[in-house]
């Protein structure tokens, strides 16, 4: 078919311009340098996440409280001792067992528990456990529970079948009875699996219970997101290319599930700390003497009648710890998945 | 319709038979756990011992053991380790209790929820908004047993506003059954208001963005109209299905701390005590209890939203 | 040519929004007139703000970060500052709206029939069976089978193009003067596109509704429309009949968009001609013209924005915004002439009689 002259010349354009000389680049930015950007707007976000970063050097700074101000440490009792408040002598704990409230000075800055121990260096102490719990504990459950969605969502067939069955197991049960039944348990005989042996009272049975019990929480999220992913392009044409299913796991699915993980991981911190508070009220949690916010709160709830403030300084203590995490927490799923978008094409 | 269920509850004994074995493992097999030495006590003779092992049938294989229990708990004859008591019984006893806690809960958090969600997410990015907003994060930082034990203090003991504590059966006195439940109520609705507030401005705020809503909208109607029957109907429909769980949670006595905290002597309670004193039987019972609720809510969370979405088809 | 009331009269519309980015123009001093019973086509690409300048006229783009600006006066009632009184007064009855994505506007828990109805008692309170009877009717009228049965159908459970069926059923259940399409057919086969514009355009025969299609593709526009406003950047940069603007564009923005369109009657091309470049970003545009940067022609008067006017003897209603005089228009556009079917030679008039009668069909 003879080709009109005149639309080869049409291409022509008389000084066109250059389609390849764009005029200006725009950066191309990607998903996390976006989310990034949107945290570092979010100014009250930031601000509760330096909060937590404060609390926590300051509860790794117990050593030093204890050392140069307080002058004793979280298990001494001073039943017996007498210090000067307002000017008089009083006993640190009183003849019917009730102990002195703040002092707001070096010792007993914030009073002392009915053991007669200094609350405010149990509570730094108590901060240090509660914190390393919290975080190992998540650490662990998202580790775990990345695995199991990965595989589960990935693999299914039987693999998927059991890991399912056995986080449905684990979310039908009770959380708060099972961490106690396991708590229980544990804390008597200890955990021998094989060559391991966490003795009954170490910080790592409460640890290990809070991460499993959790898991199911993240676990079935990822899963989700993994079903979904599976059936993306990018994944097939992977396979295409001859991967085998442990490479397209890690190299291709679990970089798309970083967003996810980072969203839920302060607030499975946040959840793995109020369950150790949780636990440490029923007496299953860090077992004293070791002092966590969590047996902190048990006893001073059960000596509330003797002074409130030996409740409500650790839970205090605790709810601002969770709401900081909370809070950034917050900030960090906005900035990845942002409501202010303009609607512009219809 | 029918295969689903018969589908479910199928998958629900499963599960159930499942929970029944791991919670006997980890009473009886996990190292440290010899139930006789236990219920000895201190400083037993190995006759007193072995008379127990044989009264309760310690020394025979762990899942001749599990098969024994287990039938006691469908014939009704299991008994506690410690106080002696028909176990099945004594939750009878307290389930009523359970059940209140949990269904005025249940019911308080939704309602609060949905009214603090729909206005936060109406004034999203005002002030008011902010506000609530922290204070939903604040009562979801709190853990249950503080905010119960500190209301109990100072609005029970001090004030005098409120009981300190306990249960008074509503056959007896409806006015101070809803008296004595406020509190416990409040304290345990307090972290769900929290949670589910927040889900449900997230689901609003997208809802309102859909492309039906503009429609809606289009079609000249009330802004409240737009809002009742579009917006909030379709953001509802993935809260009832969590809410669905969590009540299932706490109808089986989920609720343990609340109930510790406030001595109302339920069924959560009653398996809190007994996990402390490695009594496995009624932290068996109460165990299958709960786990049944929150499998059986499952369930029927599962149909209800089949229901309210038609999209949703049940095979 | 008398000289009637139009039914809608919009006067530099100006629409904006706050973004992260700062505050960006969607649309950027609009003017035109809509004529009872006439189809109006409002043509361009992403970005152009011709959607916006649709939604704008219901109230549907009013946000907490949008800024307006200009008058719609619509029967007496200027839209753009209406309270949400008198707009919802308008909405559904007077001027009713079709969607693009029948997919996601229908509301999927609820009843087709029940989502008319709604509309209908809202504005007429009519009682229940007279208004289901009604909603059956109007089924019927956009040809979809078996009304009175699917009328309690849910929204999945139709194909795309009944979907849209019954969006144009509940755009007209309450007898508006204005219809507003919005891109109809982009999200459906192209087989059904053709259904859905004779529905539209059947429709308007039938009740004389006037309508203002908007839509990014010209050979949807070619078949039913009487006027045609080309938008580009936030504004109008041409506008005029459909023969003015088939057979004597003026502007060098439509020029690309007819060169674009794949004739089934032309010589093969051995490249489909593109506008070279991209739109302009709406927070970065250029000052003066805004197709400067995509523009082969352009000179030394472009920084200065062109007015739109008209700048033919004769045709005072079709007008453009380039500063080129009608003669080096005639003569650059002579180079893509014939890949649209003109005549260099002839004007206007010589190209209408050429086409025939098939267009007016």
């Amino acid at each position: 078919m003879a080709i009109d002259p005149a639309t080869e010349l049409a291409h022509e354009r008389p000084g066109a311009r250059d389609d390849d000389a764009a005029p200006e680049r725009t950066a191309g930015v990607g998903p996390w340098r976006l989310a990034a950007r949107r945290l570092r707007r979010d100014r009250v976000a930031l601000a509760f996440g330096a909060l937590f970063l404060v609390l926590v050097a300051l509860c790794l700074g117990a050593p030093i409280w204890a050392n140069q101000i307080a002058h004793t440490d979280p298990y001494k009792n001073h039943l017996t001792q007498k210090i000067v408040v307002d000017g008089k002598r009083t006993n640190v704990v009183s003849l019917d067992g009730i102990p002195i409230g703040p002092t707001w000075r070096g010792k007993f800055f914030l009073g002392a528990d009915t053991n007669g121990r200094d609350t405010a260096v149990r509570l730094l102490y108590g901060g240090r456990n509660s914190l390393k719990i919290g975080v190992l504990a998540a650490l662990i459950t998202t580790v775990l529970a990345v695995l199991l969605g990965l595989l589960a969502g990935y693999l299914r067939g039987l693999s998927d079948t059991v890991i399912s069955r056995a986080l449905d197991v684990i979310w039908a049960y009770p959380v708060a009875l099972l961490a106690v039944a396991l708590g229980t348990a544990l804390s008597l005989g200890g955990l021998e699996i094989g060559p391991i042996h966490v003795s009954g009272d170490s910080m790592l049975i409460p640890t290990l219970i809070i991460a499993v019990v959790y898991v199911p929480y993240m676990a079935r999220p990822i899963r989700g997101q993994v079903l979904g992913l599976r059936e993306k392009e990018f994944v097939e044409a992977t396979r295409a290319q001859g991967a085998g299913p442990l490479r397209i796991m890690f190299t291709e699915i679990l970089p798309n599930l970083s967003s996810t993980i980072v969203v839920f991981f302060p607030l499975m911190v946040a959840n793995a700390i109020l369950l150790e508070a949780a636990l440490g009220f029923l007496g299953v949690g860090v077992l004293p003497p070791e002092p966590s916010w969590g047996n902190m709160i048990g006893d001073g709830v059960e000596h509330i009648l003797t002074g409130p403030h030996l409740a409500i300084v650790p839970g205090l203590m605790l709810v601002i710890t969770v709401l900081t995490l909370n809070i950034f927490g917050d900030g960090v799923r906005d900035a990845f998945d942002p409501r202010a978008r303009i609607h512009l094409e219809h | 319709m029918a295969r689903f269920i018969v589908r479910r509850l199928l998958s629900m004994l499963v599960v159930l038979f499942l929970i029944s074995i791991l919670t006997f493992l980890i009473f009886n097999v996990i190292p440290g756990g010899d139930p006789a030495i236990r219920m000895a006590g201190r400083q037993p003779d190995p006759g007193q011992l072995e008379r127990i092992r044989e009264e309760w049938g310690f020394n025979e294989p762990v899942y001749v053991q599990y098969l024994k229990t287990m039938g006691q708990v469908f014939s009704g004859d299991l008994v506690s380790y410690s106080t002696q008591q028909n176990v099945i019984d004594e939750i009878g006893r307290r389930l009523g209790r359970t059940f209140a806690l949990a269904i005025g809960a249940a019911v308080m958090w939704m309602v609060f929820a949905t009214a603090l969600g729909l206005f936060t997410a109406i004034r999203a990015g005002r002030v008011s908004d902010r506000l609530l907003t922290v204070l939903a994060l604040v009562g979801v930082s709190m853990p249950v047993f503080w905010v119960g034990a500190l209301m109990n203090y100072y609005l029970g003991f001090k004030a005098g506003i409120f009981p300190n504590g306990g249960y008074v059966p509503i056959t007896d006195d409806p006015v101070d059954w809803f008296y004595h439940l406020i509190m416990p109520w409040t304290a345990l609705s307090l972290l769900f208001i929290g949670v589910y507030s927040r889900i449900l401005r997230s689901n609003v705020l997208d809802t309102m963005h859909e492309d039906y809503v503009r429609t809606a909208r289009a079609k000249g109607l009330s802004e409240r109209r737009v809002l009742i029957k579009h917006v909030l109907r379709n953001s509802l429909i993935p809260i009832i299905t969590l809410w669905g769980l969590d009540f299932g949670a706490v109808l089986g006595g989920g609720a343990i701390l609340t109930e510790t905290v406030f001595d109302l002597q339920g069924v959560g309670q009653y398996a809190a005590e007994s996990v402390d004193q490695l009594d496995v039987p009624p932290v068996l019972a109460v165990t299958l209890f709960a786990a049944f609720f929150i499998v059986l809510l499952n369930t029927a969370v599962d149909i209800i939203y089949a229901v309210l979405d038609p999209r949703i088809r049940l095979t | 040519m008398s000289v009637v009331e139009p039914l809608l009269s919009v006067r530099d519309l100006e629409v904006s929004f706050r973004t992260e980015e700062g505050v960006v123009p969607a649309v950027d001093g609009v003017s035109f007139d809509l004529a009872e019973g006439e189809i109006l086509a409002v043509v361009g690409e992403s970005g152009s703000g011709k959607s916006v300048t649709a939604m704008t006229l219901m109230g549907l783009t009013r946000e907490p970060n949008a800024r307006f600006g200009g008058t719609a006066h619509y029967k007496g009632v200027e839209l753009i500052a209406a309270s949400d009184d008198e707009l919802r007064r308008v909405r559904g009855a007077e001027i009713a709206m079709i969607f693009q994505d029948p997919m996601t506007s229908l509301n999927p828990v609820h009843r087709i029939g029940d989502q008319i109805i709604e509309q209908i008692q809202e504005h007429e309170g009519l009682p229940d069976q007279q208004a289901r009877e009604r909603v059956v009717e109007l089924l019927e009228r956009v040809g979809l089978p078996r009304p009175a049965e699917r009328v309690d159908n849910y929204p999945f459970e139709f194909s795309g193009g009944m979907r849209q069926r019954v969006m144009i059923a509940l755009a007209l259940s309450c007898n508006p003067s204005v219809l507003i399409a919005d891109e109809p057919t982009t999200a459906l086969d192209v087989t059904i596109q053709a259904q859905i514009l004779g529905r539209i355009r059947a429709l308007r025969d039938e009740i004389g509704a006037a309508v203002i299609l908007v839509t990014h593709d010209l050979g949807v526009v070619a078949d039913i429309a009487d006027r045609i406003l080309v938008m580009y950047s936030g504004r109008i940069v041409e506008q005029g009949t459909l023969d003015e603007i088939f057979y004597d564009p003026q502007h060098p923005y439509t020029w690309g968009l007819l060169g674009s369109i794949t004739r089934v009657d032309r010589p093969r091309l051995r490249r489909l001609p593109a506008i070279a470049g991209l739109p302009p970003s709406l927070a970065h545009r250029p000052e003066g013209c805004h197709f400067r940067p995509r523009c082969p022609h352009e000179f030394d008067k472009c920084p200065e924005v062109p007015p739109l006017e008209s700048r033919l003897e004769g045709r005072p209603h079709h007008r453009d915004r380039c500063w080129l005089s009608p003669e080096q228009k005639r003569q650059l556009r002579e180079v893509s002439a014939g890949q649209i079917g003109l005549d260099p030679k002839a004007g206007v008039e010589a190209n209408e009689r050429r086409s025939g009668a098939g267009r007016r069909a």
